[in-house]
């Protein structure tokens, strides 16, 4: 029977790792998910988990442990956030490249300068083209949840990509919630032992791996990732579905909430979700058509289920936690894209919210809301808009 | 009476046809190494492929795969520059953990070692990965073109360090990274040069025998970057050790107080002079226009021998 317990996100996402039974993990202590890798150690310290647990002395190695142990033919696992998703960069490309299956989960936090501990998505959204998946978990279930389903969409012989799943720094990292911890078995027939099919550094099958590739080669490589990616898409949804069989929760690549006749959707990602449920209800309490959309994955871009999106509404407000300076923010770029050719589009709106660990709250939910009625009634507005701005102090 | 020399195994990982520089020194540190490594696993685990190789970023790395061509013959693994001593602990963690016998070799330049990879070599020195790491000397970054490391030695000529109205060339001494390596307390640390292919062939097997980590730093002149000729590399290579410029020694768990020597003349007086060596080569010519600067050379390396225990001269 599964169990549930109280526990905090990163415990969470230590959870997920042990039953997903990587062969090693190697991390490096970050706030605010340092907890992970602590809970990782005591689990291995117990024999409650049977990985080699290399405590490396930089992100930048831990993420190249993983490479060397995904490529040597093991599941691998770490976590990490910011800062030190930032000094993995260079080598997250290079996973991806050489299409290795490593699942790291990120303790979503802000990026220096003025150096902030607390939660928005700058870290993982600025790694969106490494070619890494990324999933976006509401509570601490999700995030759980999300490690497991990642392990398998990224272990998928039409994929092998790693993923990487984020949950808010503190909101949720820190924050203690009921989980429902699956039962081994289940897990275990669910994800299955990690065992690759390609010669991977076995001396019996010698092969290169990381080779340098000329001009003559190097496209076609790349966009094998793409395809890989593209494939992703279709493996995900029937992971999902696989998933809502064995253990009872149904995941969407854009889950939906009271979109019905809505003339204003918010749509955004993470825990922020949880906060615009509540406030739609609110809304709607007060005969307002309003509806709000949670996107579970950020890459692949689930295009398709934006365009369905799209066709529900008369404005998309996009709320988000990061800034792509000189245009807005990243996801309103990418919606962008995938309505871009549609012949009836929503007015599309951003909204730059929440950064640094800044509150969320319904007073600056409702100012996102009276902007899009704005719009919807033909006024001109801004098309990216910073919310709960201090502007006293600006 | 004859000398009988060890022999060397006569099974290649390092095939023919790679696409280094003809008289390349740290080709033969490829080939050498790894054969090296071959006759320790065998003795070792009964297997003489037991072994995978993590490769920086690098020349040998570049010139020994290129997609789709390899020069490998054993599983290989590239990842970037500065992570060989992090893959090569993820390698062998997974090993580990897979029951798989053997030894992860990981070999880097000494841009890869002495400047960007020193974190990530010692991180794995200090967990005790089962890996031995080659660091190929060849004082430079001969891959983007030879600028200089911080394993340059001084006065040389790199076109980071060129001499000029104001400059000798490089103005700092080397840096032994052999001693970082040693300060770790690891099981085997050593120095070797292609210019005694059986010692370097003997300390790679006893570094690829011992219990967890290892280190060998070993000089491989570079023809473009020191301005050679093609036939003359092992000959530097050669004279390095024999004037007394490259010290030939071994260090066991960190005690620098047992330092093993090699090559070594009992009287502590090398019998050639330095100049015999920095004459050869094009990046030091500029020395011999300012003597003092020689001086300076030998009064670094007498040094480097002081703190390893042994009072020398040069000439």
């Amino acid at each position: 029977m599964p169990m549930r317990k109280v526990m905090k996100g990163n415990e969470a996402a230590a959870w997920a790792a042990k039953l997903a039974k990587p062969k090693v993990v190697a991390a490096f202590p970050i706030t605010p998910s340092t907890l992970v890798p602590e809970k990782i150690s005591e689990f291995v310290a117990d024999g409650e988990m049977d990985a080699e647990f290399i405590k490396v002395e930089s992100e930048h190695s831990a993420i190249s442990a993983c490479v060397g142990a995904s490529a040597a033919g093991v599941r691998a696992f770490t976590a990490t956030a910011s800062q030190g998703l930032a000094l993995m960069h260079e080598i997250l490309f290079i996973a991806a490249g050489m299409r290795l299956p490593i699942v790291m989960a990120i303790g979503n936090r802000s990026l220096s300068a003025p150096i902030n501990i607390w939660n928005d998505w700058q870290d993982t959204i600025s790694e969106r083209d490494t070619g890494w998946m990324q999933f976006y978990a509401e509570n601490n279930q999700e995030a759980l949840d999300l490690i497991l389903i990642a392990f398998k969409v990224a272990e998928d012989e039409r994929v092998l990509l790693p993923a990487m799943v984020g949950f808010d720094a503190f909101i949720l990292t820190h924050t203690v919630e009921p989980v429902e911890i699956p039962d081994q078995e289940v897990v275990d027939e669910f994800l299955g032992e990690y065992v690759p099919k390609h010669a991977y550094l076995d001396p019996a099958r010698p092969i290169t791996q990381g080779a340098l590739g000329f001009p003559a080669h190097y496209m076609e490589a790349r966009y094998t990732v793409w395809q890989a990616m593209e494939n992703a898409r279709k493996v995900i949804k029937e992971v999902f579905d696989e998933f809502e069989k064995k253990f009872g929760r149904k995941y969407h690549m854009i889950e939906e909430y009271r979109t019905e006749d809505a003339e204003v959707i918010l749509l955004t990602m993470g825990s922020l979700a949880g906060t615009l449920k509540e406030f739609i209800d609110k809304k709607r309490e007060e005969g307002v058509k309003i509806g709000a959309a949670k996107m579970t994955v950020y890459r692949p871009f689930p295009i398709e289920e934006i365009r369905a999106l799209a066709k529900k509404t008369k404005v998309l407000a996009i709320l988000e936690k990061n800034i792509s300076f000189g245009i807005g923010g990243a996801v309103y770029t990418d919606v962008s894209r995938a309505l871009v050719n549609e012949k009836e589009k929503p007015i599309i709106l951003d909204f730059i919210i929440g950064l640094g660990g800044r509150d969320v709250t319904f007073e600056q939910l409702e100012e996102v809301v009276e902007i899009s009625k704005k719009a919807l009634e033909g006024e001109k507005v801004e098309e990216v808009n910073w919310i709960g701005l201090r502007k006293e102090i600006l | 009476m004859a000398v009988r020399k060890p022999p060397i195994t006569t099974r290649e990982y390092w095939a023919p046809g790679h696409a280094a520089c003809a008289g390349c020194g740290p080709a033969i540190v490829m080939r050498l190494a790894t054969k090296a490594f071959s006759e320790a696993m065998e003795a070792k685990y009964g297997d003489p492929n037991a072994f995978a190789i993590a490769h920086a970023t690098g020349c040998m790395e570049v010139v020994s795969g290129v997609f789709p061509y390899t020069a490998w013959k054993a599983p290989w693994i590239h990842v970037a520059f500065e992570n060989a001593g992090a893959v090569a602990s993820g390698i062998d963690a997974a090993w580990k953990k897979l029951g798989r016998k053997g030894k992860i070799l990981a070999i880097g330049g000494d841009g890869g070692t002495a400047d960007i990879g020193i974190q990530a070599l010692s991180g794995m020195l200090e967990r005790r990965h089962n890996v031995v790491y080659l660091m190929y000397d060849n004082e430079a970054y001969m891959n983007t073109g030879i600028q200089r490391s911080s394993s340059t030695p001084y006065g040389a000529w790199t076109t980071t360090s060129p001499p000029g109205k104001y400059s000798i060339g490089e103005d700092k001494p080397k840096k032994w990274v052999a001693l970082i390596a040693a300060a770790h307390q690891v099981p085997y640390v050593a120095t070797a040069s292609i210019g005694d292919p059986y010692d370097f062939y003997r300390k790679m097997k006893k570094a690829a025998s011992v219990d967890g980590p290892a280190f060998v730093q070993v000089l491989a002149p570079c023809v473009p970057g020191w301005r050679t000729p093609p036939e003359k590399t092992v000959e530097l290579a050669k004279l390095a050790i024999e004037t007394g410029l490259w010290p030939l020694f071994e260090i066991e768990n960190g005690d620098f107080h047992n330092i093993k020597f090699q090559r070594f003349p009992k009287d502590g007086k090398f019998k050639k002079p330095i100049e015999d060596y920095l004459r050869l080569q094009g990046r030091f010519k500029h020395l011999f226009k300012k003597p003092e600067s020689i001086e300076e050379l030998k009064r670094q390396i007498k040094e480097v021998w002081r703190i390893l225990g042994k009072e020398v001269e040069l000439l």
